[in-house]
């Protein structure tokens, strides 16, 4: 099981979160063509190696934050 | 005591193929197999990083069935069952495939309605189904826990009754003694690193041997196809989660069908040997580290002991995970890339063991005509940019 730095609480179980996927995937601007949407909806980088995600303190405070985890080791690193 | 004999050669890496196969699990395997015997295609190799299916193939859980919901699933999935019907003899070896039967649980109204619904889907599209009620699942599965006084209460359940389960590692065995004998290459211990692009055609790939040329490159990689299509320069809507399972100490036969329950993410048979084998729900994160929580296997057990009460004092054995790529409607992605010669056959995430010959057979034939095959037509890329998805959730979801 992850043990979780929220911002908020401090280092938690992972069982009180919600995993929110990929930190910063901005809503497109403007006029977008069917590719661009696309991407947006669908299209998620999946490294091997450290990744920016969000996390949602779903039984806690209720806060949504990023973290970077590393997706071999698991080792997460607030950032 | 001797070593028994070798089911295929051992080669080193040729310069050049016509078709390099990444990957050596059960799909890649599959695919070298048909590219032989369906197109006469035999200058082909097949790069695997570690030992010949050691990924997902040697740790998931061998349910097979075809019951999809959707007209492109359902046709994919019971061309695949039907060519495991065949299979054993085809290849000359027990495959210990076993039609015993996969019920999948309904706990609520909205699973009976969805499973009702599933069964009417899959009689128009030609593949066995059927509905029991709750008193029918206990006579076809007495060890299940029916009453309605139940945490997960047993409303009813979807009977495939030509599913079931088959031995993953003969299956494997079975598919490389073939290749190998066609003359295809397995090459073990040959890890794809990059790929040579020249004006956007694939011409070979970089491994951890050494260049080798290729006509063609057919990724076969499973939970690690994004971290090759992304050295190809492809971004693919894929995402690695782990995917785990364990198996009790051995009992004596208690289970002879196979249960499944979407909504608590538990799925059980009992192997051949004797072992209840059980199956879990992805972990939430995605990861490559072939390992995940152990609380997904608490709530599992959890569940399992509500429906399985008999099962109490069952000790587990062992537990392990697989790296699954999950796509966004849970239906594999195959076919052509925007790369020329490169090819992917992805995203069966929790569910692709029972693909293993139907993917094989759509990939090689979409490999040798550089076309889709007509099953796998639905199943492009280009799905995500149309829209025209194919969402498995309520038949696939977690559960396989
Ligand atoms: C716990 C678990 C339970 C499951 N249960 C079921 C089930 O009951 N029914 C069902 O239908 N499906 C099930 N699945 C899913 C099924 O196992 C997979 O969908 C299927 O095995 C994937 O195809 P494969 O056999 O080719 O994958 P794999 O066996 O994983 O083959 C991919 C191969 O590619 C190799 N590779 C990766 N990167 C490289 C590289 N760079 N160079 C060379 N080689 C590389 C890997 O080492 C691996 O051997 C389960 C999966 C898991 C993990
Ligand atoms: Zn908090």
């Amino acid at each position: 099981m992850l043990l979780i730095e929220c911002p908020h609480c401090g280092p938690r179980d992972e069982t009180e979160f919600h995993y929110g996927g990929q930190a910063g995937v901005a809503y497109p601007a403007g006029e977008v063509s069917d590719e661009e949407w696309a991407a947006y909806v669908f299209l998620r980088d999946n490294p091997k190696g450290w990744f920016r995600e969000r996390w949602f303190h779903v039984h806690g405070c209720r806060t949504w934050f990023a973290v970077e985890r590393h997706t071999v080791t698991h080792e997460i690193r607030t950032s | 005591m001797s070593h028994p004999d070798f089911l295929w050669r051992n080669p080193d890496p040729e310069p050049a193929y016509d078709v390099v196969i990444a990957g050596g699990g059960g799909h890649g395997l599959a695919t070298a197999y048909y590219l032989a015997r369906n197109h006469g295609i035999t200058n082909v190799a097949v790069l695997e990083k570690g030992w010949l299916a050691g990924g997902n193939m040697a740790r998931n859980t061998t349910i097979i069935r075809s019951n999809y919901l959707w007209d492109e699933s359902a046709a994919l999935y019971e061309h695949s069952l039907e060519l495991w019907e065949g299979l054993s003899e085809e290849l000359d070896y027990d495959l210990r495939f076993s039609q015993r039967g996969v019920l999948n649980l309904a706990h609520s109204l909205s699973d009976v309605r969805e499973g009702r619904r599933r069964v009417n889907a899959n009689r128009l599209n030609g593949v066995d189904a059927e509905w029991l009620d709750a008193e029918e699942v206990k006579k076809f599965c007495p060890v299940i826990n029916v009453s309605d006084r139940a945490r997960h209460p047993v409303m009813g359940a979807t009977l495939q009754r030509r599913g079931g389960i088959a031995k993953h590692d003969h299956v494997a065995w079975a598919l490389a003694r073939k290749a190998d004998a066609y003359g295809i290459d397995l090459i073990q211990g040959c890890e794809v690193t990059g790929f040579e692009i020249t004006k956007n055609r694939v011409t070979a790939v970089q491994t951890s041997r050494g260049r080798i040329a290729a006509g063609k490159v057919a990724l076969a990689a499973a939970g690690h196809t994004s971290v090759l299509a992304e050295r190809a320069g492809v971004r693919l809507p894929l995402q690695s989660h782990p995917l785990q399972a364990l198996v009790s100490e051995l009992l004596e036969p208690v289970l002879d069908c196979v249960v499944m329950s979407n909504a608590v993410h538990v799925y059980v048979s009992q192997a051949h040997k004797g072992e209840l084998v059980m199956g879990a729900g992805i972990d939430a994160y995605t990861s490559y580290g072939q390992r995940g929580g152990v609380h997904v296997i608490e709530a599992q057990m959890a569940a399992a002991l509500e429906l399985f009460p008999i099962f109490s004092r069952v000790r587990v054995l062992r537990t392990w995970a697989g790296i699954v790529d999950v796509s966004p409607d849970a239906s594999p992605v195959i076919g052509p890339t925007p790369v020329e010669g490169l090819y992917v056959n992805a995203g069966w995430g929790t569910g692709g063991f029972k693909a293993t010959p139907g993917s094989g057979w759509v990939y090689a034939h979409t490999l040798a005509h550089d076309r889709p095959h007509p099953l796998a037509e639905p199943f492009g890329l280009e799905r995500f940019t149309t829209g025209a998805l194919i969402d498995e959730h309520g038949a696939a979801a977690v559960a396989h």
